[in-house]
């Protein structure tokens, strides 16, 4: 029952961070300069035509009542009207999703992967040549920009050997490969910081759970240790890389924002930064809030995830 | 003789310094079906000992002398040969219950490991045999309880749980390193009955560590006393105590809770 | 001396030289980094300029200098002011615990949902792109990974026993925590502030490579990068040098955090 509550109080506080954020984000755009009518109708606009066109879009109601329509409208699905795409803005982030959702998917898929193996290996031989390579691969991830990555990548994968295309996407009705082939890029510009970052994590903790009693117990029943490693030692040593794993999402968005920009991928991420430059405010304030519910609610998950394995472990006191 | 130790000295080597002796010298012998005790303070290096004889002393550790085993030394023995005797031939019970088990897989499974990987039973059969070793190291309600994560356990379950892991494979010698030190008094007691019924009726031979003379005066056969690293007697249980020829004996024994001491009817 | 960890002394020379290199670079540069000179455009490494030069003839390697005063300048105000704020408010809650130390990890929660590109584009709507912008957008972010870490750390020392007694013989929060605190978590708050600052120098890079860093002429290797994009197929070499120094100033604080961190944890194990 008391599992239950601690659900339940995770989620309202959740709840409550999210509408704080929501207040902030409404606040700093509002304070934004540019005229939303203006930048629909243009600036050559007649002046009651600007008026009658902020009237009807409701931008002459007090802040508050703004405010709170705009969450109201959030609740059932209605993000309000693009001011310069001139379609509705769910629409807008829905196509956009379609880009950014897979390319998120794959760079995360690559980077675990990639870190899972790599780490395991490395703390299974510490100071060994395994695991200095590992910690190369990881100081070098971490330290590279990842946008720095994808104009490489296509220096020498599209410009050079024409194996991929330069950027842009054709769209899912261009079929599947042609579709996946331009996220292949972007995904392994997306992917190397994270797996740099997971590769470090999961090196840790396997290396602190092997000194655990029961590896030994594992080991005294005649199991290799290489059997010992993947059967006892790694599915314990899960849980801080899925945790980890749920606090590099602030990092992913920034990533997909910047990687996004690089390969000319039509996503949520250069949305935002389009938008930006548009003065298209409106998408700009859904955009981020969309952002950050989805770190907010990755964040809460991670940790009813951990509250519920952790019981399972705390079997030490 | 199913065990012989040869003037085992083991030294752990640190860096940037002279490697540390903390084993000098010991020699002992296990018959088939004897149980043997060993007995020192913490530091004595008896727990060195019993991971020596199963090959399991740390990377840092350099172990001289023969530790025969059925006329095999451990000491040279090749990694994988050393993974088909443990288990199989040699099993350990460790001190700590709490952590001795993996935290993130049922007990009846972990059980059942062994058997599945070592003798190609199939997951049923290890199951069905898991659940006869839950019930013979005396489980209430096995049949349940078999599919329990170890927290679920109190710590006098958890132990008998390792017993039976170390059973599983039906070894031929076993080591138990501590296993009633960190469990409450009165569990203790059952503990110790379940281990002494079980290798009597297996035929199994037992090398039991502990720091606690009445622990070892229970059940075991011969003691060998330890202290900082060297034998400082050893010979039957019940010459140990009732004509302790070596002082630090006499120091131990004195130590005992004159109770404790009384019920054993142990010497001076 | 060699007993040091290694990535201490590279780390650390890596970033000495980035700091001597950024220093240098206000007095002197091999040429004017807003030198135009179009005859001189797009030529690789050479004679015309150990870097090469960009596309309206400006000396990449006197541009790589400059930068690293603008990154370096960017990243330690916004570290040292977001990490100043961090720490005073993780300090806090470990010392009062109760619904202060809840509304802080709440405050944290909603701040790090701001990674410093969200928090650019919503200051970028209100205040335009800028170095301004950079700044806060950044150091907004430090404030949640500070809190964090020093409040754990705090939390720890709290929980000594010499830190209860002297809270039980009276003695000020404030007090305790000068004198108790303070000096128990700087190591850990030292490698942070090292790692952090990496950290920074990258979402700057990032932040300029969008746009919404530093305005030109003031240069910068985020938007040096940008602009070289036009030119991957002509003039590769734009590509590598800015990323590389973006890279190599990264590294060095990181190793030099690392180094840090082993000299100081008491377990002293990274390799078991």
């Amino acid at each position: 029952m008391t599992r239950l509550l601690t659900l339940f109080r995770g989620l309202l506080v959740t709840a409550a961070v999210l509408l704080a954020a929501s207040l902030v984000i409404f606040l700093l755009i509002d304070a934004a300069p540019g005229d939303p009518a203006e930048i629909m109708l243009g600036t050559s606009a007649q002046a009651d035509t600007l008026a009658a066109l902020r009237h009807e879009l409701g931008l002459d109601l007090p802040l508050f009542s703004r405010y709170l329509s705009w969450l109201g409208g959030v609740f059932v699905g209605d993000f309000g009207q693009s001011y310069t795409y001139g379609v509705a803005v769910g629409e807008l982030i829905g196509d956009r999703l379609t880009v950014t959702l897979p390319l998120t998917v794959m760079a995360t898929a690559l980077a675990v992967a990639v870190s899972l193996p790599l780490g395991v290996v490395a703390a299974a031989r510490p100071g060994r040549a395994e695991d200095n390579l590992a910690s190369l691969f990881a100081q070098i991830g971490i330290a590279v920009p990842n946008f720095w990555i994808g104009l490489l990548l296509i220096v020498t994968f599209s410009l050079n050997l024409k194996w991929f295309p330069p950027g842009g996407f054709p769209g899912w009705e261009a079929g599947f490969n042609a579709a996946l082939g331009s996220l292949i890029l972007p995904s392994i510009a997306l992917a190397l910081p994270q797996a740099a970052v997971l590769t470090r994590v999961t090196r840790a903790a396997v290396i602190e759970v092997t000194n655990e009693d029961f590896v030994r117990t594992a080991r005294a029943k005649g199991l290799t240790k290489r059997r010992a490693l993947w059967r006892h030692t790694v599915p314990n040593a899960l849980l801080p890389v899925v945790t980890m794993l749920g606090l590099q999402i602030p990092f992913l968005i920034s990533g997909a924002v910047l990687v996004e920009n690089v390969f000319n991928l039509p996503g949520i991420g250069s949305l935002a930064y389009q938008a930006l430059s548009q003065r298209d405010l409106i998408v700009v304030q859904n955009v981020v809030l969309l952002f950050v519910a989805i770190v907010l609610v990755v964040n809460a998950g991670t940790d009813a995830l951990y509250a519920r394995l952790d019981p399972r472990l705390r079997a030490r006191k | 003789m199913m065990l012989d130790v040869k003037d085992l000295r083991v030294a752990f080597r640190r860096e940037n310094q002279p490697a540390t002796e903390v084993v000098h010298g010991l020699s002992f012998s296990v018959k088939r079906g004897e149980t043997l005790g060993i007995v020192g303070e913490s530091g004595s290096g008896k727990s060195v000992v019993s991971l020596a004889t199963i090959g399991l002393l740390p990377g840092t550790a350099q172990a001289t002398g023969q530790i025969l085993f059925n006329g095999q030394d451990i000491l040279t023995l090749p990694e994988p040969d050393l993974c088909t005797l443990r288990g199989d031939k040699i099993g350990m019970i460790f001190q700590e219950p709490m952590t001795a088990l993996n935290p993130a897989m049922r007990v009846g499974a972990q059980i059942a490991e062994g058997l599945i990987l070592k003798k190609g039973f199939s997951k049923k059969a290890a199951r069905a045999e898991a659940l006869r070793l839950l019930n013979m190291v005396q489980i209430p309600r096995a049949a349940e309880r078999i599919d329990s994560f170890p927290h679920e356990m109190s710590g006098g379950q958890r132990q008998r749980v390792g017993i039976a892991i170390a059973l599983a494979l039906q070894p031929d010698l076993l080591i138990a390193d501590e296993p009633t030190t960190a469990l409450d008094v009165t569990v203790q007691a059952e503990i110790l009955n379940i281990l002494d019924d079980l290798i009597t009726e297996l035929g199994i031979s037992l090398v039991l560590i502990s720091h606690d003379l009445g622990v070892i005066a229970r059940i075991t056969d011969r003691t060998l006393v330890m202290y900082r690293g060297a034998e400082m007697e050893q010979g039957p249980t019940e010459d140990i105590l009732r004509r302790p020829g070596h002082a630090y004996t006499r120091k131990l024994l004195a130590a005992m809770p004159s109770r404790v001491r009384a019920s054993l009817e142990v010497g001076p | 001396m060699n007993r040091l960890p290694k990535s201490l002394f590279i780390g650390g020379f890596i970033t000495a030289a980035m700091v001597c290199t950024a220093i240098l670079s206000r007095f002197w540069t091999p040429a004017d980094p807003t030198g135009m000179n179009i005859l001189q455009r797009l030529k690789p490494p050479g004679p015309a300029g150990l870097l090469g030069t960009d596309q309206i003839g400006r000396d990449v390697l006197s541009i790589i200098m400059s930068g690293a005063w603008t990154s370096l300048g960017i990243a330690v105000v916004a570290t040292v002011i977001g990490g100043a704020i961090g720490i005073g408010i993780g300090v806090m809650a470990a010392a009062k615990g109760g619904s202060v130390e809840r509304l802080v990890m709440a405050l944290n929660g909603v701040l790090f949902a701001f990674p410093p590109i969200l928090s650019a584009i919503l200051l970028g709507a209100l205040l335009g792109p800028g170095g301004l912008t950079s700044m806060v957008a950044i150091g907004v972010f430090m404030i949640p990974v500070f809190a964090r870490v020093s409040r754990a750390a705090a939390i720890q020392i709290w929980a000594r026993d010499y830190v209860k007694a002297a809270r039980m013989a009276g003695k000020n929060d404030v007090l305790i925590t000068l004198e108790h605190i303070f000096p128990n978590i700087s190591a850990q708050i030292i490698v942070q502030l090292a790692i952090q600052t990496g950290l920074a120098i990258l979402s700057e890079a990032g932040l300029s490579f969008l746009g919404m860093g530093v305005s030109p002429p003031t240069p910068s290797w985020g938007r040096m990068l940008a602009e070289s994009q036009t030119y991957l197929a002509s003039a590769p070499h734009l590509v590598l040098a800015p990323g590389l120094a973006i890279a190599i100033a990264v590294l060095g604080l990181n190793l030099l955090g690392d180094g840090l961190r082993d000299l100081t944890d008491p377990r002293r194990r990274q390799n078991t």
